[in-house]
């Protein structure tokens, strides 16, 4: 395989996008959101439960591809235990890396955090993949402001 | 069919199928020689343009360009000269009876719009019944849709088979009386299935429908005549056709034409006007308002120059060897799929690999620089009832060879080994 190809496909995201963790649906949910990339038809569910401002249970389930099944899993595994606003944070300071934008530093407890989505940060090169690490985020995004029927969309 | 030129290898040496060696003619795709060691094989979507096409479109410009069909001075009236031949080509391309059956447009996307704004609009009603089949691009579906919505006819869908191609007794089954139109692919983006379009054209005559084929894959392929096929009308995108972008034919029967309305008002496609009335020019320019793509139009004139020059039966003979051996190199690839294309599958390999998502394949497989389609290829209504959400597709062009189908199949192999 070659090198750039490493670059993206780290192990940590092989290993994520053979064996989610949290991939599971959550029965009571407070809140819940799909999100749907019209270019290739992955879907991707994101289940939450919030205790009052604090993430307690956090899960996915869909169908993609290594990239996007890794992003929405290693997500769920930073989130848990993480307030709202903490969420809203990284996925802000994840876009930005991901998409080549401004990030400004994290407080030190997000930053360790992002450093586990860092792995990720590989598809800056590929500018027609970003889409699929940000799917499983904009669907948390949307749950967060209060899931509707619609499905977010990537387009 | 030409064999004077140079590029058709001596049919007394090794002959390769179609006559012609694709690595020779891949000197002529400036492409090629500005991404060394690429593997093209997105056809399908839009093949790459020779030399001849791209130099015709700047010589135009640099010598020959004016407006068409206005100025009574030389330049204008050589311009139209130029681009009222690149109809005649079309013409020859298709075999159509007379060059004024020949309508430009932007692609076969608005060739399809073209049909059912003005024909469809013109000559159908609620209770009429519109005949598509599930092998069918969205440019083939939406448009129809549109009209539906707006007339308040059926939209019927033929099926397909359990090998994936046009179930013809199921097809016959939904004809009836009602059916005003059949709109069918001649040749299926999204699997390379290929559809008996003269069986189909002679059981929609028999009920007296009309029969629109999408010729997008077809016309780079398959020696496409009108007149044998027997349909009323025929679409096809130029950039397909080894042409450039932005310039498609609509053929029609001149009768048809004739008695359509004009779908889009302007200059250009006009006898007269005042405020009160405006009398419309004749086909083909009642629908070619405004000025046309007149590059275009010559760019894609040259482009079939090209494939006339190869030969129509030469290139049928190369893409058919070449998606047999496509078809059994990717078999042999443990974990792999084809995805059915019925009882003749061309110039078009779709595939699905067990456990790695079509858009790591693409991924995967552009770094070895061969360049796939992975997706739904805009025919998502197909992909779910085939039961894939996507697929990798490979698609042949005059330049692809069996080398190009090797390095496919050892990048998928690498991909595999990557993934599982």
């Amino acid at each position: 395989m070659t090198d750039d190809l490493r670059e993206l496909y780290q192990d940590i995201i092989l290993d994520h996008g053979r064996r989610p963790r949290n991939f599971r649906p959550i029965e009571h949910a407070t809140h819940t959101a799909q999100g749907y990339n019209p270019l290739c038809g992955d879907r991707v569910t994101v289940f939450l439960t919030l205790d009052g401002d604090r993430i307690t249970d956090v899960s996915f389930q869909g169908r993609g591809c290594a990239i996007s099944t890794a992003a929405a899993s290693l997500m769920t595994e930073v989130l848990k235990g993480k307030s709202v606003e903490e969420a809203r944070e990284l996925f802000a300071h994840f876009h930005a890396r991901v998409t080549g934008g401004e990030d400004k530093p994290l407080p030190e407890p997000l930053a360790e955090e992002m450093e586990r989505l860092e792995p990720l940060t590989g598809v800056k090169a590929y500018p027609a993949r970003v889409k699929c690490a940000t799917l499983s985020w904009h669907a948390l995004e949307a749950a967060l402001k209060g899931g509707g029927d619609a499905p977010v969309k990537t387009e | 069919m030409t064999t004077a030129s140079p590029r058709i290898v001596d049919p007394a040496s090794d002959r390769l199928p179609g006559g012609f060696d694709p690595r020779r003619l891949r000197t002529e795709f400036p492409i090629f020689a500005n991404n060394p060691g690429l593997v093209f094989l997105d056809s399908g979507a839009s093949a790459q343009k020779p030399a001849s096409v791209i130099d015709q479109i700047a010589d135009y410009y640099r010598t020959d360009y004016a407006n068409v069909h206005r100025g009574v001075y030389h330049l204008s009236a050589r311009s139209t000269e130029l681009f009222e031949a690149a109809r005649v080509k079309a013409q020859r391309f298709l075999n159509a009876a007379d060059p004024r059956e020949i309508v430009f447009v932007r692609g076969a996307t608005e060739a399809i719009n073209l049909v059912a704004q003005s024909w469809g609009a013109a000559f159908l009603e609620a209770g009429d019944e519109v005949l598509i089949s599930e092998l069918e691009h969205h440019s083939n579906i939406v448009p129809w849709q549109l009209l539906r919505d707006r007339l308040g006819f059926r939209l019927v869908v033929a099926p397909i088979d359990a090998t994936g191609g046009l179930d013809l007794a199921a097809f016959a089954a939904h004809l009836s009386p009602r059916t005003r139109l059949v709109a069918i692919t001649h040749l299926a983006n999204a699997t390379g299935a290929l559809v008996p379009v003269e069986t189909v054209v002679e059981l929609a005559h028999r009920v007296g429908a009309r029969v629109l084929v999408d010729g997008c894959q077809a016309a780079p392929r398959l020696d496409v005549d009108v007149q044998a096929l027997g349909c009323d009308f025929y679409v096809f995108s130029g950039h397909k056709t080894y042409g450039p972008t932005g310039i498609g034919v609509l053929w029609g029967r001149h009768e048809l034409l004739a008695a359509m309305p004009p779908w889009q008002g302007g200059g250009e496609m006009i006898l007269n006007v005042t405020f009160e009335k405006t009398v419309y020019q004749e086909p083909p320019h009642r629908f070619e308002a405004g000025t046309p793509d007149i590059s275009g139009a010559i760019g894609l004139g040259t482009a079939l120059d090209f494939i006339e020059s190869l030969g129509r039966a030469n290139i049928l003979e190369h893409e058919e060897a070449l998606t047999g051996y496509g078809v059994d190199r990717l078999s042999r690839i443990e974990g792999l799929r084809l995805v059915g294309a019925g009882q003749r599958r061309l110039g078009i390999l779709s595939f699905d690999l067990d456990g790695v998502h079509p858009h790591d394949l693409a991924t995967v497989l552009d770094r070895h620089h061969v360049a796939v389609r992975a997706g739904h290829h805009c025919a998502q209504p197909l992909l779910e009832k085939l039961g894939y959400p996507a697929t990798t597709r490979a698609s042949l062009g005059v330049y692809n060879d069996e080398a190009d189908i090797d390095k496919l199949a050892a990048a998928i192999e690498a991909a595999r080994e990557m993934f599982t």
